[in-house]
């Protein structure tokens, strides 16, 4: 034969386990990430431009004379650290990411492709009406289906996220309340399984928080609603309620109806917040609940990308006696067709939420979402979400308890009393599902039930997905009640990061390099 | 439907774990009246290429300001964004990752803002900053309600110079939480009336530098007559570019520093999303709004980045948090990271002072013009100039000639006076556009 | 000298007419890591009930209300940069304020250690 003595082992032997520390601090494909501070310099650049002309300041004397100490990197050594920073995140394209309330749904790609079109993103906020007739006619197509499929009258587009949504809507409101001679109407009722952003809110815009508690079946106690109504007599100083629909136990209020005739006829303002919408689009139209203004989060229900925190967007839907009061600007579309851009404030309007006009770059992924689906696929995804949650429920309940019984909505709420005596917590068990490959469910919230575990799986995971998570969940749930609590307490160990001390965080803030 | 991965056979075999007969009754808890039975009125699905085809449609039907010479400022900057920025943004792991609540799987957007929040903070010669805001218009807002809690004092002086949709969006929220906000006439000239005004009833005086005709403001009597009241300065810019070569509002006495951060890695998207930006002092951290990302250490003794001072935020403070705000501006901030880390603090330095060049080079040549006259004393890369024809009706008839010739500040404040026009000239101006917009004014204003 | 109890789980050890306000060691297990104290100005004057300071740890905020009406004469410095001794000694070293007592009769609606103790185990 021809010795060729390139020859080696190809496959793997069985080996034993070394564990070493890496003299690069690198884990194979897990990369050590030093701060940009501590790599970068800042004459160092990875943007070329011409040479200044030296053409003499005109800026009153008050130019920069040091160094501004910014770390520069070239292009590749840029590229290396995001990329190297971004494998550190967990991501929806990555798994499921089941936590509950916050909707973490399939980010379509073409809505990116859509929003990156010149005349979306590459205008201004300030050019002259004719020149923007396109990126206007988007926002009022935007606003037509907002409005049918909550069959509500107006849409305020502007806020920027959900939060900013609630504040538009109870500025609406407030602005009516005065209008009308009601400015000792201030006490707004929120349940306590409400989001932290309602009582927020309500005291944001001037108003006082009145808690509502919940019954043994998650929702509204009517009977406390009913008697502090009544109770009131010639001191109704009610504004309104803030009501999340369905509530963050993922349950129906199904008393809506009443709770909204009630307060109407205290002369109050029935507010939704409109985080938990994906559950009904297509099947129950807010209007039809009575509802006076309701913000959408499209990060949730219309797939917007939540960017790891954002930009939001949180259009708010208004009925006929709130939308003329209503923030600047909005389009209008004239006879002709043509579109317009009102922006001047006039005597009844709340004001101005923000310097233009809202996310345009949101109203573009969420207008191709609603447009892909069409009013046949909206309807499906939400009736999937729903399916996929309540196959969550039924696969886990005999081993997970649930909060309250009987079919959830689009997410479905466990408590910790499945852990009794095991010596594992929630934040435990949430952990543990990170070394399973997963995002933990959202967890301590709503403050209603102990430990609580809210999961929603929305509409985009498979059936295949869906009990691999459930074989994975029932895994866990069997192994906390077997004793072995060893796991969930070092849980993670597979993640880069092990659990981070939050309590020196707060101690001894270091909020930038340097300080 | 291509987004939808359950089918038939899925769904039936679910719905018989689940114990239904369909779907719908797992809607029973809706009640009947409110229950849709037909689809509403709405186009049905489209296949991506009729999606596509729709919205490019749309599209064309607008100017884009990269197509024509362009010169409009007020608050949204059109700079060249390097190549790297929109790739990067568009990774799966930062543009499909939530809110990093679980930092062991989250390190990668913690790490960004920490390293945003340390930019910031050296950009505007502050302390600390926060993860950013929605836009500049709502950081402002929110640095004078957060004045109310520092001081305990009610009235905020809003100076001459402040964009007024920054004025409107601050009026609309501060006034809601009592706060008394005393807005100034517009006027172009500091001649610091708003010294003056400032008393020890006084929470803060905001004051944006380059103001909105351009003019670019000396902070440092007014943060002496303020803390001389124990009031705070609130100094406001609409431009970070800016910062690239004007002294730094905390070099000049600024308490709280906010603006808008679009112009450095952030497109112009008909105004938004935007990012706003936020920094303040240490000693009032725990007062500022908004997320904070801090350092700390995790089981292994490794560095580690967490939300921290969250007992601030609404999740936890609920009707008594500093804002009701719970997400912040994380893919924009993510670009304002990237780019400023490309550009690096000589970079950033180069980029202004050629804005401030095709400015220079703008204003020498406007001037020229019979029937203009540009009345600033000072500027970065925007001005204001006076016409002797209405700005809006100048505006529309450059346009039609297809030049996008900057905002009539009566666009900005109906009120307003009618002639002015403020123009803009950043980097992406050359010779070229200059001798196009000049050569147009003059037809229009002879 | 005699310590009382409120029902907010506020203790007040008073000394004459000179009280010393903390929170129970029971308050400061539930609350976890204490991570800050946010202690009122000197010289402020309380109304019984009113908000005297807040107390954070990680994932919670409490307001401490004051047991008594009166005027601060004094906070525990100690608690700025060290609050995990609220923690570490609940009882005495995590102390508050120092605060002077306008009225006496504010006490007898407090309860004793004793009373304190069974209204935990009850609540």
């Amino acid at each position: 034969m021809s010795m060729n003595n390139q020859g080696r082992v190809t496959a793997p032997k069985a080996i034993t386990s070394v564990a070493s520390e890496s003299f690069s601090g690198n884990k194979a494909l897990d990369q050590a990430t030093k701060l940009i501070f501590e790599t970068g310099s800042f004459n160092k650049t990875g943007i070329d431009f011409p040479e200044p002309k030296g053409i003499k300041y005109r800026l009153g004397g008050l130019e920069q004379t040091k160094n501004i100490e910014l770390p520069g990197l070239s292009e590749p050594e840029t590229l290396r650290h995001y990329v190297r920073l971004s494998q550190k995140n967990y991501a929806i394209d990555l798994g499921v990411y089941p936590l509950g309330s916050c909707t973490m749904k399939h980010n379509p790609r073409l809505n990116e492709k859509v929003a990156r079109l010149p005349g979306f993103s590459d205008v201004h906020p300030l050019q002259p009406i004719g020149t923007v007739q396109g990126a206007l006619e988007l926002m009022y197509e935007l606003s037509n289906w907002l409005t049918k499929l909550c069959n509500m009258p107006a849409v305020a587009l502007t806020p920027k996220a959900g939060a900013h949504g609630e504040l538009c809507g109870m500025m609406t409101i407030r602005a009516r309340l005065d209008a009308d001679g009601n400015s000792h109407k201030r006490r707004v009722f929120v349940p306590e399984s409400a989001h932290g952003t309602n009582p927020a809110t309500a005291v944001q815009c001037g108003f006082f928080v009145d808690e509502l508690p919940a019954n043994d079946k998650g929702c509204i106690d009517m009977d406390v609603l009913r008697l502090k109504i009544s109770d009131l007599g010639s001191d109704n100083d009610i504004a309104g309620i803030m009501l999340t629909n369905p509530n963050t136990c993922g349950l129906f209020e199904s008393d809506i109806i009443e709770i909204s005739e009630l307060i109407h006829t205290a002369g109050g303002y029935f507010y939704c917040d409109g985080a938990n919408f994906n559950a009904l689009v297509g099947r129950v139209r807010p209007g039809d609940l009575g509802v006076d203004a309701m913000h959408i989060n499209l990060h949730k229900t219309f797939s917007t990308p939540h960017g790891g925190g954002g930009p939001g967007s949180g259009p708010t839907v208004l009925s006929d006696a709130l939308k003329d009061y209503a923030p600047v600007p909005y389009v209008v579309k004239d006879k002709s067709g043509r579109f317009d851009l009102i922006e001047d404030i006039n005597d009844i309007s709340m004001g101005r939420l923000c310097a233009f006009h809202g996310q345009m770059g949101m109203y573009t992924r969420a207008l191709s979402y609603m447009m892909s689906h069409g009013s046949d696929g909206l309807k499906q995804a939400t009736e999937d979400a729903v399916l996929n949650a309540n196959y969550i429920l039924a696969s886990l309940s005999d081993l997970m308890t649930l909060a309250y019984p009987g079919h959830c909505m689009h997410e479905v709420l466990f408590d910790d009393t499945f852990l009794e005596n095991t010596g594992v917590d929630t934040l435990d068990f949430a952990k543990a599902m990170i070394d399973e490959g997963y995002h933990p469910m959202t967890m301590y919230f709503p403050l209603v039930v102990h430990g609580a575990m809210l999961i929603e799986p929305t509409e985009s995971e498979s059936k295949y997905e869906l009990d691999r998570f459930i074989a994975t969940m029932r895994g866990l749930a069997n192994r906390a009640k077997s004793g072995d609590i060893k796991s969930f307490k070092a849980a993670p160990q597979h993640s880069p990061t092990k659990r981070v001390d939050e309590t020196l965080a707060a101690r001894k803030p270091v909020l930038r390099y340097g300080s | 439907m291509r987004y939808l991965p359950l089918d038939n056979e899925d769904r039936a075999e679910m719905l018989e774990v689940i114990g239904v007969r369909n779907v719908e009754d797992l809607f029973g808890c809706v009640p009947k009246e409110a229950r849709l039975s037909e689809l509403i009125d709405l186009p049905y699905h489209q296949p991506e290429s009729e999606v596509e085809k729709h919205m490019t449609k749309l599209s064309n039907k607008s100017i884009s300001a990269s197509s024509v010479p362009f010169f409009c400022g007020a608050g949204a900057y059109k700079h060249h964004v390097p190549s790297s920025v929109d790739h990067l943004i568009q990774r799966s792991e930062f543009l499909t990752a939530y809110t990093p609540y679980q930092p062991e799987i989250s390190q990668g957007t913690l790490q960004v803002l920490f390293e945003f929040q340390s930019q910031v903070a050296i950009l505007t010669g502050m302390e600390v900053a926060n993860a950013s805001m929605y836009d500049g218009s709502t950081a402002c807002a929110e640095a004078v309600v957060m004045a109310k809690r520092v001081t305990r004092k009610h009235k905020a002086i809003i100076a001459p110079g402040l964009h007024p949709h920054y004025s409107l969006a601050t009026d609309t929220l501060a006034s809601s939480v009592g706060v008394d906000v005393c807005i100034l006439e517009q006027k172009i000239s500091s001649d610091y009336k708003v010294l003056d005004l400032i008393d020890d009833e006084t929470a803060c005086v905001v004051v944006q530098s380059p103001n909105v005709f351009g003019e670019i403001v000396d902070l440092t009597p007014i943060a002496e007559k303020a803390h001389l009241h124990k009031a705070l300065l609130i100094a406001v810019f609409t431009e970070p570019v800016a910062l690239g070569l004007i002294k730094s509002p905390g070099e000049q006495g600024a308490d709280i520093v906010v603006g808008e951060g679009q112009g450095i890695g952030v497109g112009l998207n008909f105004g938004g999303p935007h990012v706003g930006l936020f920094a303040c002092n240490k000693k009032h951290v725990r007062q500022m709004p908004g997320r904070i990302c801090g350092e700390t250490i995790d089981a292994a003794g490794n560095r580690a980045f967490v939300l921290t001072l969250s007992t601030r935020e609404q999740h936890i403070r609920r009707d008594k948090a500093t804002s009701n705000i719970c997400t912040n501006s994380g893919l924009c901030c993510l670009a304002f990271s990237i780019h400023m880390s490309l550009l690096g603090g000589d970079g950033l330095r180069k980029l202004a002072i050629l804005n401030h060049e095709s400015a220079s080079l703008l204003a020498t040549r406007i001037d020229k013009i019979k029937g203009a006259k540009v009345l600033n004393n000072t500027f970065f890369n925007e001005f204001t100039v006076k016409l002797d024809k209405n700005a809006k009706d100048v505006v529309h008839s450059l346009a039609n000639k297809n030049i996008l010739g900057g905002v009539p500040f009566s666009r900005l404040s109906k009120a307003g006076p009618k002639d002015i026009l403020l123009i803009c000239a950043t980097e992406i101006v050359d010779e070229h556009d200059i001798e196009s917009l000049c050569k147009a004014l003059e037809e229009e204003l002879r | 000298m005699s310590v009382y109890y409120t029902k907010d789980h506020e203790w007040i050890r008073v000394s004459q007419n000179v009280g010393v306000i903390g929170i129970s060691s029971h308050a400061a297990t539930q609350l976890g890591d204490v991570v800050y104290v946010e202690l009122p100005e000197l010289g402020k004057k309380l109304i019984k009930g009113e908000e005297l300071a807040v107390v954070e740890s990680v994932k919670a905020a409490s307001e401490v209300y004051s047991p008594v009406a009166g005027e601060v004469l004094s906070v525990n410095e100690t608690l700025e940069d060290q609050p995990q001794t609220v923690n570490e000694s609940p009882d005495d070293g995590g102390w508050f304020v120092k605060i002077s007592i306008s009225d006496l009769n504010d006490l007898e609606s407090l309860m004793s250690q004793d009373e304190y103790s069974a209204y935990c185990i009850a609540s």
